[in-house]
């Protein structure tokens, strides 16, 4: 509870900035309500002037007609007013708090976002903070006008007729039960329906998603009949779930109906005893029709409320996640020759399972590195230490004679060329994504580029060539065509030290060829770390690192290591076992 | 949206019930001014307390029977909205279940998906709304109209005047909002990917040392998106101080003229208050039937989007296919002249291959991306209709058999390793579904498996998440390479399947394949020469032609191309190395 007091707190602090914005919305809605309440008076009032045939009082008349359309202006314009100064008020604490999100997303460890699921990331900055919109500020806005009209409308009545009033009073609770109730239990028909429909998406997600397998076991006759299961059960709760949420208005209508009636007997009963009049009458029944509204939305808005705090919480996490050391007052590494050493470094992602154990390794400027060894053996792990993805939990990596941890980690990280197996596109043109690393080079060097990693002819072979739109979903380019692309890149940037994870595994052999070839020629003089499973690329490494549960157990030549007759000999050969 | 409707058949009579409550609803509801009026104009007149209170309970009775109505109209309606979302769900499925891989290819599972869940529940919400609302609110307009018609000709013009014009706001408001919400959503779909691929590209992103860009650029979009949002909320925020200021003004002309019958005496007072009643009345509904509208229109465009998935047919069917005899002694797998091309491409992806696999074999597949490798295999299972030519199973035709006996005798490995919610056994028994328990270690044995399922303490009744995020790619990989040989199939088909794996499991799959297999056709697509060189044929494609096929050693003296992914792979002692 006291958690969520500070969440709300923190909440209301993000409208800070527009605190005039709000204060003008927050008096607009008190004039707003009092302008509604008071037109039924002036309305009564009006009705209590005409009594019968020959019995209208038309001087009486005019001045009463006359407030009301001021009233009724006051009314529609600081409703209108009211409404923008709440939007500009939602919309913008909605921006700054998914800008803020977005920055401190884009400053964290990769540590964070390796070990939570991209759609748990992406629904706190999107879905969550629109339910934080929708419920939190569009709810108290909801709230606060749904309090005023209610104090409102009690100290019109009372000062009107206290009696009846009274009337109002005791049974308007009689809907809020009724509401609560419902709610309460339609909650649970929705939490049915809820689980019944996850399990039916995901069910579809799986059937239809990956219609191509079941079509190639013959599974057709059986995934229909779990679907109709499945169907079935979410037809039951779904019937009920909607019946039930249904009730609401029904329901409310009909306590509304009681309050009407009630107000109807008594109030024609007062007029008989002379203590009220016809007008007064016709200005309670309007108040009684008015009255019951806001506590259904009250009690709408308390669940909304609930569910929005939770969202808060959740968006704050993310934002309350400690970024990455601020390194901008280091210097960035400068004069990289491409020399590189590992003393004793120790790494695990978690503490329990060591990885990386006594790792030491020494690079000469130039050197072609392959590091070999089976899944998990801790290769791609050493990649995110080299880039600065994972800080080691001991030991000291040198990059050209500079401890790695003195500079910034953005100049450790440009002064490498990465290639993943993992391809990665951006939402953009050809031309975008090859010159993401060096946004400002021309066409003739993007050309270039895309020549040396021999993509050139497939590009402009795409309907806008270079000026295609290609995303990491479309289906336009093949997983190798992605992978020349992203080949592409690194050409076009050439770091001094470049790190080929698997780089070519989506390329066919002869392709290959030719990229190696293309690889060669920009990797004279720059250091270089291979990770491949073909051996055939590994071959021409003047170092072969073999790695195995996070140890170094070989190093040298292909040939070095082949008349060792050891790990790295016996994997070479599995290759050509029959 | 129509042409959904005719899923609703089995719930015709509740289909009608709802709206036919919802009328009796909106009936009593026109009677409550009425009953007030005579309240006022017959009780407080005459001071006759007893007619108050007769009038009154009518007053209860009315809500009563208002509730009883609503409640079962409510009830019916529910019942038809999610019988017919129900209905039409089945049919999606079964439909989507007949279509071929052309058609998927064409529509994307994705998109299937989408329409399954989103589509459907918004096409039932319409057909909900749809029963209770449509009869509902118009008829409490009209009805009101009519009311005050009865009250005062005269008046009645003040209706006249003043409904169509609160309608024209509630109207124009909404159609100029509608659009504005769709690119709102557009924008925030945009902000959406933003942050997905800033997420799935971090180590590229941060390689590059582009964050300070991709903040600028998702501040950017998310300005936008309020730009949209505030303009938006700028039109909308007309629309309700617009009609209360008509709904009031006509309230004043009815005071005003109403004042003026009442006092030359041909309505009362009572009838002037009924009168202003029913012109709240007839706001309410109008913003309702809004609301409704704007529903709809939601709904249409998910039902065209239902529709357009009905409207395909399947280009590859089975229909009045019994089941075949295969021929005696003939190959397993032939192919005669096959030409194919992908619906669309005007490109062959496959021209004029010819070759057979006798039973027993084991013919390997290579050749470069995109040269037709996986295409072939697939016009094994019969995935794609050849274009010209024909493919034989054992003598017969494929576009002869029923799917269920032609694909139930091939085991095929795709390249994406797909694996479903469930125990490891549950998926080893998609092929066969009374495989044993022992059937199914045999296979797992064969795809290297058996060890790391056994570790687990559930061994077999291991429970899968949904896409195996619980395993690694490599043992998803296996696990379907098991769930293909679970029940010795015929014919094996390993989709260049072997990707995820290291190379010493690689050649632990192939030595353990080739000894359990005798007797299975055995299909290896690979672009590495060490997956297929034992094969017994290896075919060799290129750009979509078939360049070569034969043994590794005829292969090396004889094709051009085999040669030079050889040397690109094997060094050439490896090449000749014969073993």
């Amino acid at each position: 509870m006291n958690s969520s007091k500070n969440t709300v707190k923190r909440l209301l602090s993000g409208f800070k900035p527009y605190k005039m914005q709000l204060a003008a919305a927050l008096l607009l809605a008190v004039l707003n309500v009092a302008a509604t309440l008071y037109a039924p008076i002036v309305t009564g009032q009006a009705i209590d002037l005409i009594v019968d045939k020959g019995l209208v009082f038309f001087k009486g008349l005019v001045p009463l007609l006359v407030e009301l359309a001021v009233t009724i202006v006051v009314v529609a314009v600081s409703q209108y007013f009211m409404t923008l100064f709440l939007n500009k008020v939602t919309f913008s604490a909605l921006r700054d708090l998914r800008d803020q999100a977005f920055d401190n997303l884009s400053r964290l460890p990769l540590s964070y976002i390796d070990s939570h699921p991209k759609g748990d990331i992406i629904s706190r900055l999107i879905s969550d903070t629109d339910q934080i919109s929708d419920g939190l500020i569009l709810g108290f806005a909801q709230l606060f006008t749904g309090v005023v009209t209610i104090i409102g409308t009690l100290v019109f009545m009372l000062t009107i007729n206290v009696k009846i009033a009274l009337i109002v009073v005791l049974l308007t609770p009689l809907s809020l039960f009724v509401a609560h109730y419902i709610s309460k239990s339609t909650f649970k028909f929705f939490k049915e329906q809820t689980a019944a429909r996850g399990d039916f998406t995901s069910f579809v997600e799986e059937m239809t998603g990956n219609q191509k397998t079941v079509k190639a076991f013959a599974h057709e006759d059986e995934a229909e009949e779990d679907f109709e299961a499945l169907n079935l059960k979410l037809q039951k709760v779904s019937t009920r779930a909607i019946f039930f949420s249904s009730l609401t208005n029904p329901s409310t209508r009909f306590v509304n109906g009681l309050v009407y009636a009630a107000v109807g007997i008594f109030g024609a009963l007062s007029v008989i005893s002379g203590h009220f009049s016809v007008g007064k009458l016709s200005c309670f029944l309007t108040y009684a029709n008015q009255y019951t509204k806001p506590f259904n939305e009250i009690s709408g808005v308390v669940t909304e409320l609930t569910g929005a705090v939770a969202c808060a919480r959740r968006v704050f996490e993310l934002i309350d996640e400690r970024p990455e050391k601020n390194d901008s007052h280091l210097p960035n590494l400068k004069h990289v020759d491409g020399s590189l050493t590992a003393e004793k470094v120790f790494f695990s992602y978690d503490r329990k399972r060591p990885l990386i154990e006594d790792f030491s390794l020494n690079v000469k400027s130039g050197q072609r590195i392959a590091i070999v060894g089976p899944t998990g053996c801790g290769k791609t792990t050493f990649i995110n230490l080299l880039m600065r993805f994972y800080e080691p939990d001991s030991g000291r990596l040198t990059i050209s004679g500079t401890p790695a941890a003195d500079v910034t980690r953005s100049s450790v990280r440009r002064s490498f060329g990465m290639v993943l197996q993992e391809t990665w596109l951006k939402t953009g043109t050809v031309r975008e994504n090859i010159a993401y690393g060096k946004p400002d080079a021309d066409f003739s060097e993007i050309e270039a580029a895309a020549k040396a990693a021999h993509c050139d002819s497939f590009i402009k072979r795409l309907p806008q060539g270079y000026d295609t739109v290609i995303s990491d979903e479309t289906g336009a380019v093949s997983a190798g065509q992605k992978q020349l692309i992203c080949i592409a890149r690194i050409m076009l940037s050439l770091p001094p030290m470049l790190i080929l994870d698997e780089a070519t595994s989506s390329i066919d052999t002869r392709t290959e060829l030719l990229i190696q070839e293309a690889f060669g020629k920009m990797m004279r003089g720059r250091t270089s770390f291979i990770i491949a499973h073909r051996l055939s690329t590994v071959r021409n490494a003047d170092c072969i690192i073999v790695m195995n549960s996070g140890h170094i157990i070989e190093q040298g030549t292909h040939s070095q290591l082949m008349r060792r007759k050891g790990f790295y000999a016996k994997l070479y050969n599995s290759q050509f076992e029959k | 949206m129509l042409k959904l409707f005719g899923y609703l058949k089995n719930y015709r009579l509740e289909a009608v019930l709802g709206p036919l409550g919802k009328l009796l609803e909106a009936i009593f509801e026109l009677i409550v001014p009425i009953v007030m009026a005579r309240i006022i104009d017959i009780g407080i007149a005459n001071n006759d307390k007893p007619y108050i209170y007769k009038m009154g309970g009518l007053l209860v009775l009315l809500g009563v029977l208002g509730l009883a109505a609503s409640l079962t109209a409510q009830y019916f309606a529910a019942k038809a909205a999610v019988g017919f979302g129900t209905q039409l769900r089945s049919a999606l499925f079964k439909h989507i279940n007949s279509l071929s891989h052309s058609e998927i290819d064409k529509l994307g599972s994705a998109t299937l998906v989408t329409r399954m869940t989103v589509d459907i529940n918004a096409a039932q919400q319409g057909v909900n709304m749809l029963l209770r609302l449509f009869l509902r609110a118009p008829f409490i307009v009209v009805g009101a109209v009519i009311m005050a018609f009865a009250v005062s000709v005269r008046l009645t013009l003040i209706f006249l005047v003043f409904t169509p014009l609160i309608w024209a706001v509630i109207w124009i408001v909404t159609k100029r909002t509608v659009p504005m919400y769709k690119s709102i959503q557009k924008s925030l779909d945009k902000t959406t990917l933003i942050v997905g691929e800033s997420i799935s590209g971090v180590r590229v992103i941060r390689a590059f040392s582009r964050q300070a860009d991709e903040r600028a650029n998702f501040k950017n979009s998310t300005k936008r998106l309020q730009d949209k949002q505030l303009a938006a909320g700028r039109e909308a925020a007309v629309m309700s101080p617009l009609t209360y200021v008509f709904v009031n003004i006509a309230v004043i002309l009815l005071i005003w003229f109403g004042g003026k019958s009442v006092y030359s005496g041909s309505i009362t007072q009572g009838e002037v208050i009924e009168l202003v009643n029913y012109m709240t009345q007839i706001l309410l509904s109008l913003i309702r039937l809004a609301e409704l509208i704007q529903l709809l229109t939601k709904a249409q465009a998910s039902s065209r989007r239902i529709c357009e998935v009905f409207e395909i047919k399947t280009t590859v069917s089975d229909k009045g296919n019994k089941p075949v005899k295969p021929v005696r002694n003939a190959p397993a797998v032939v192919f005669r002249n096959v030409s194919f091309a992908y619906s669309g491409s005007e490109r062959h992806a496959l021209e004029g291959i010819t070759f057979r696999a006798d039973k027993g074999e084991t013919i390997g597949i290579i050749g470069g991306t995109g040269c037709g490798k996986s295409t072939l295999v697939n016009l094994i299972t019969r995935f794609y209709d050849t274009s010209e030519g024909e493919v034989l199973i054992n003598g017969v035709n494929v576009k002869k058999y029923p799917f269920e006996q032609l694909r139930s005798g091939i085991g095929i490995v795709p390249q994406k390793a797909v694996l479903f919610k469930g125990t490891v056994r549950e998926n080893m028994q998609w092929r066969k579904q009374d495989a044993s328990d022992s059937e199914i270690e045999r296979a797992l044995k064969i795809s290297q498996a058996y060890d790391f399922v056994h570790e687990k303490p559930e061994g077999l009744s291991y429970r899968i998440e949904q896409g195996g995020r619980n395993l690694s790619g490599g043992q998803r990989q296996r696990l379907t390479i098991a769930r293909a040989l679970t029940g010795s199939p015929q014919i094996l088909i390993l989709d260049d399947s072997a990707s995820a794996l290291d190379l010493a499991t690689d050649a632990a799959l192939r030595r353990a394949i080739a000894k359990n297999t005798s007797g299975m056709t055995v299909f290896i697509v690979s672009q590495r020469v060490s997956s297929i060189r034992n094969a017994d044929r290896i075919l060799v494609l290129d750009d979509g032609k078939l360049v070569g096929q034969g043994t590794h050693k005829k292969l090396l003296a004889d094709c051009g191309v085999y040669r030079e992914i050889c040397s690109s792979q094997l060094s050439e002692k490896e090449a000749a190395h014969d073993e």
